[in-house]
């Protein structure tokens, strides 16, 4: 064919053109029908592997059913953490197309309130892609319908039927059993098990939850099913059960762990209570709390700002976080160290309201005088000026031993995720700390539980029940049938009768706190108050004012006091004294054995409060919700983890130095044996010059 | 016309084509039987009344006259731009793109009847040409410009694949027609330079996405090269004799996007393998075959240009949709013909057989006039 098209072209030329060029059409058609069988041949035979296994993985999913948790149950079996059948929905951020506009929709088909959105819209800012974020749980059948019927149109979403963990005791348990919530990027560092993110799958992040994290966890199931697609299960192709977690059975006996949560009231304060033949811990509230069943979804703004407002530190485990000055409950102990070292318990000193050492007067709390004080009445009376005197005689160092002897400063072997175990000083300490030689004024304030000594209530417990029982007795958090074999303290039983006899006698004789009887008979109550000042007299009385001023009560307990069956200690936080604790730790230990009596006691004062905890806290989160809206500011993870660490490095908080001694707060209650006590406190006057101290931020006492 | 019609009619159908292609047509509705789930609703049953019908009409086709033809080229070609503008001027209307028409018992895509109105009109226009002017210019620019008006509106509308078509059929039919074959080559390297350029400036972005995900597939597996890559799978995971009839997961769980439509070749080959895939390529080849025969042996200058243009078309649809199932080609809306459901790409294939037919007939009874 010519190339240059000049030359003349005729019907012939133009033919003869057409059956060439018709004959390279045919043959372009004729190779690209071979290109088209040979690829076909290709992708058939010599692929067919890759692309039927290709073509298996998408017609199969392979997912992974979350185990159930194991159960944590109470000393008779009771649930405190079980799981709930739930219908819940989910979203995969990863494998969404627009998440706006499948949040909007999810929640006009869930009914997801603003908050609830924003809530989510944060969660997902938050995750990390493959992490799922729960959307909501705990559906009705009617809303998650809706959802599942729709799920080809959204992406990214998963509907599950699955088991949540539900905890029936709501706040009572909070810090006790901790919260579940899905895992965190770093868990999944650290595991790689892709269990964590399967939806639904919630890890233990606080508490027994996350200590027995391995135990309760179980062993995951798997489906195999038939997916569309848009990711509609066609059919199931085999299924095998979950395996699931082992329960773990507790020593808390839960309604009476309820019981002392709910008769904290609106307090901010923790209870423990111990028995005494084993050191099984029956019940350890501290409140106010969280409730672990909205945790497990993450905190929400208005939770947040729920926790942020509030000054009672709800994320403090105050049973093992919270140190306090214990003030005088350390008498009974402190006599105990005067008997072993000798001291004749009748051996008496005389109380003018305060003691002269060199040119110095040491103030008793009662400035009128106790007059003539043997031990016994100073335990009864609480006069601190006896404790002053023989103190000075005996030494602190076989104080400071005694007080280790009977558990405080110590740190429990127990399944908790830490503990603060305070300090007991001794010269020895102060030398170690400071570089500064001991002091008198040392002396007065470490015998009357002020000063540098910090103790949290799960040692005062203890302390009462070693006291009570003489035998060194471990607190225990897991149920076992077997007794434990404390051994013996190495206090001879007529040391413990007559300190017995004296405790007994504050209850239930001319002591501080006679209102503390139990309404039962034949069982009585042996206890001591105690008072820790928080800030100077100058800055506040301690009774009333600034509540971050009031003085922290104290009460320790046991009872019968002849034969010590429970003891219990409890801490009223800025409760203005001792007066705020002892009638807690009355009706608790009334529960124990007329359980229908304390509770007609709680319910008197309930009416009063407005609900139970529970019931607060929701109609807290109502008013909040009410007031902020979707407006409550954003969680921040730096924000969130400087509170938990405020919250929880109580041990590390500086001590600031003592320069003297610090007069003891009154305490409450006069006996009405005892000769009358003008209404409100005598300022501090005197010689000794007082230096006024500030709280550590954040430990909420610790003078 | 002959009292004794009917049977001679039937004795002269091109029955050597006619059973190979119904037995395409009925492989195509048992595919889609089984893709609608097993049911003859409601693709299959159409499809096979819509064959029948088109059957019936390539049949009157057939029976038509050259005169006919001739006569009719340029007011059909005049009709279908017409309709063209007219879908055109309802979209604007209307807001938004609009393709087709709505007659009732189907939609009318104009730029369908486009398609065989172009190789009509350009097999009537070199036959009036004087054989001197095919190497000047007046053999080029008028045809181009009759094939690049409706490929313009086509565009507009836009429907690539369409638009392509038309060109391509246009194109052929210049090749054979006796244009300097240099003509053709420098078009081709002009094109190489303004593909390119055109890649970047013309093409919507759906469009430049399918031709980068053509070009790498794997890149984007959830978006745009999800089509190709579930086509292949299907395609690869049928084997030699495909997973049995209605067993095709691809296309029942839904991964097969347009299973009844684009993709109805890998809906088939998975459940026919590659003896099902073979045997759809021999229809096509024993019909491209008959097709380019009948062009050649045709006497006169329009009906072979006619008869090899209708093949051409016919050609371009099965190559350009087989080549983008199978991963050749980038995801260009194109059915499968005879496959395919869908009322107009069954109405163009069969006016190309009809008048193939037609054109066959000429030859056999060159005498016989309307």
């Amino acid at each position: 064919m010519k190339l240059l098209g000049n030359r003349h072209v005729s019907m012939a030329t133009l033919r003869n053109s057409f059956d060439r060029r018709s004959v390279v059409i045919g043959g372009l058609q004729a190779g690209i029908g071979v290109l088209l069988a040979v690829r076909l041949g290709y992708l058939a035979v010599a692929q067919n592997e890759k692309y039927q296994l290709e073509a298996e993985s998408n017609r199969v999913n392979l997912s992974l059913i979350p185990p159930r948790r194991g159960w944590i149950l109470d000393r008779n079996g009771a649930p405190l953490a079980s799981n709930r059948a739930d219908f819940r929905v989910d979203v995969i951020p990863e494998r969404m197309d627009d998440s706006a506009t499948t949040i909007a929709e999810l929640g006009s088909l869930l009914k997801l309130t603003a908050v609830d959105i924003r809530d989510l819209e944060d969660k997902i800012e938050k995750s990390h892609g493959f992490a799922p974020v729960e959307v909501a749980s705990g559906l009705d059948w009617d809303r998650f319908a809706a959802v599942s019927v729709r799920l080809p149109d959204m992406p990214g979403v998963v509907t599950q039927r699955g088991f949540s963990r539900f905890y029936p005791l709501g706040c009572a348990v909070g810090h006790l059993v901790g919260y579940v919530g899905a895992a965190s990027a770093e868990e999944y560092q650290e595991e790689r098990d892709p269990i964590l993110v399967t939806p639904g799958y919630k890890v233990g992040k606080d508490g027994l939850e996350k200590i027995y994290e391995q135990r309760l966890r179980g062993k995951p199931g798997a489906r195999r099913v038939e997916v569309t697609a848009g990711g509609r299960i066609v059919r199931d192709l085999e299924t095998r059960e979950d395996v699931p977690g082992l329960p773990i059975k507790l020593t808390i006996d839960s309604r009476l762990q309820d019981y002392a949560a709910r008769r904290i009231g609106p307090e901010s304060g923790a209870v423990v209570v111990m028995d005494c033949q084993n050191g099984d811990i029956m019940a350890m509230a501290s409140m106010p709390s969280f409730d672990p069943n909205s945790f497990s979804d993450g905190i929400g703004r208005i939770e947040w700002k729920m926790l942020s407002d509030d000054d009672h530190v709800p994320l403090r485990n105050k049973v093992l976080r919270g140190l306090y000055p214990p003030g005088s409950t350390v008498k009974p102990m402190v006599a105990l160290a005067f008997l072993e070292a000798g001291l004749d318990p009748e051996e008496s000193t005389v109380c003018n309201g305060g003691l002269r050492v060199g040119n110095r007067v040491f103030h008793c709390w009662n400035h009128r005088g106790h007059g003539s004080v043997n031990m016994a009445k100073g335990i009864y009376q609480s006069c601190d000026v006896y404790f002053y005197h023989f103190a000075q005689k005996i030494g602190m160092d076989r104080i400071a031993a005694m007080a280790r002897r009977l558990g405080l400063g110590q740190e429990f072997e127990l399944p908790v995720v830490g503990q603060s175990y305070g300090t007991v000083p001794d010269p020895a300490w102060k030398q170690r700390k400071y570089g500064k030689e001991w002091a008198v004024f040392d002396t007065v304030n470490a015998t009357i539980g002020q000063g540098y000594f910090l103790v949290n209530p799960l040692q005062q417990a203890v302390m009462a029940s070693r006291i009570a029982s003489g035998r060194v007795l471990m607190p225990r958090l897991l149920y076992s049938d077997k007794p434990s074999n404390a051994p013996s303290l190495g206090i001879p039983q007529e040391h413990l009768d007559y300190v017995h006899q004296a405790m007994s006698d504050v209850v239930n004789g001319p002591g501080t706190a006679h209102r503390a009887a139990l309404p039962i008979e034949n069982i009585k109550l042996a206890g001591k108050t105690g008072t820790a000042q928080v800030v100077s007299l100058n800055v506040g009385s301690g009774k009333g004012g600034l509540w971050k001023h009031r003085d922290h009560g104290h009460f320790i307990c046991f009872a019968p006091f002849d034969k010590p069956r429970y003891a219990c200690a409890v801490l009223i936080e800025h409760g203005g004294g001792s007066g705020a604790a002892y009638p807690i730790a009355r009706d608790v230990m009334t529960y124990l054995w007329a359980p229908d009596k304390a509770l007609e006691m709680l319910h008197g004062f309930e009416k009063d409060w407005g609900g139970t905890a529970q019931q607060r806290l929701e109609a807290r989160y109502r008013t909040y919700a009410a007031q902020y809206g979707d407006s409550a500011p954003k969680v921040s993870p730096d924000e969130e983890t400087e509170k938990v660490r405020e919250a929880e490095d109580t041990q590390e908080q500086s001590q600031p130095m003592v320069h003297d001694a610090q007069p003891p707060p009154p305490e409450p209650v006069a006996p009405p044996e005892a000769e009358p006590q003008p209404a409100a406190p005598t300022p501090a006057t005197g010689s000794a010059p007082f230096i006024p101290l500030t709280p550590p931020p954040g430990t909420g006492g610790g003078q | 016309m002959s009292r004794f019609m009917v049977p001679d009619t039937i004795a002269r159908q091109p029955w050597q084509v006619l059973i190979p292609l119904s037995a395409l047509v009925a492989l195509g509705a048992a595919v889609l039987y089984s893709a609608a789930g097993g049911s003859f609703t409601p693709y299959s049953a159409s499809h096979i009344y819509r064959f029948i019908f088109f059957l019936g009409m390539a049949i009157v086709l057939s029976r038509l006259p050259r005169e006919f033809y001739r006569w009719a080229a340029y007011p059909a070609y005049g009709g279908v731009v017409l309709l063209l503008v007219f879908v055109e001027l309802l979209g604007a209307v209307g807001g938004g793109s609009q393709r087709w028409l709505d007659l009732g018992f189907m939609t009318l895509q104009p730029s369908e009847l486009m398609k065989p109105a172009i190789i009509l009109v350009l097999a009537r226009f070199y036959e009036t040409l004087p054989a001197a002017m095919t190497a000047s210019w007046r053999g080029l620019v008028p045809a181009a410009m009759l094939i690049g008006l409706p490929a313009g509106l086509v565009i507009l509308q836009p429907d690539l694949g369409t638009a392509l078509a038309i060109c391509f059929g246009g194109v052929v039919i210049m090749f054979l027609a006796g244009l300097p074959l240099y003509w053709f080559v420098g078009a081709g390297l002009g094109g190489a330079i303004v593909a390119p350029i055109a890649f970047f400036t013309l093409l919507h972005d759906y469009q430049r996405n399918r031709v980068l995900t053509f070009l790498d597939p794997e890149s984007d597996p959830l978006g745009t090269g999800y089509h190709i890559t579930q086509s292949k799978i299907a395609i690869g995971s049928g084997g030699l004799f495909g997973k049995g009839f209605g067993n095709g997961s691809q296309s029942h769980l839904e991964y097969l996007p347009e299973s009844h439509t684009d993709f109805v070749f890998a809906t088939m080959a998975e459940e026919w393998g590659m003896v099902g895939g073979l045997f759809v390529l021999c229809v096509f080849a024993i019909v491209l075959t008959w097709g380019l025969r009948v062009a050649r042996a045709s006497p006169d200058r329009f009906s072979s240009l006619l008869a090899a243009g209708m093949n051409a078309t016919i050609f371009f649809y099965v190559a350009i949709n087989l080549m983008m199932v199978m991963g050749l080609a980038p995801v260009v809306g194109i059915p499968l013909p005879f496959m395919s459901h869908g009322g107009s790409s069954m109405m163009t294939n069969m006016i190309c057989i009809g008048t193939l037919m037609a054109i066959d007939r000429w030859r056999a009874r060159p005498s016989r006039l309307g």
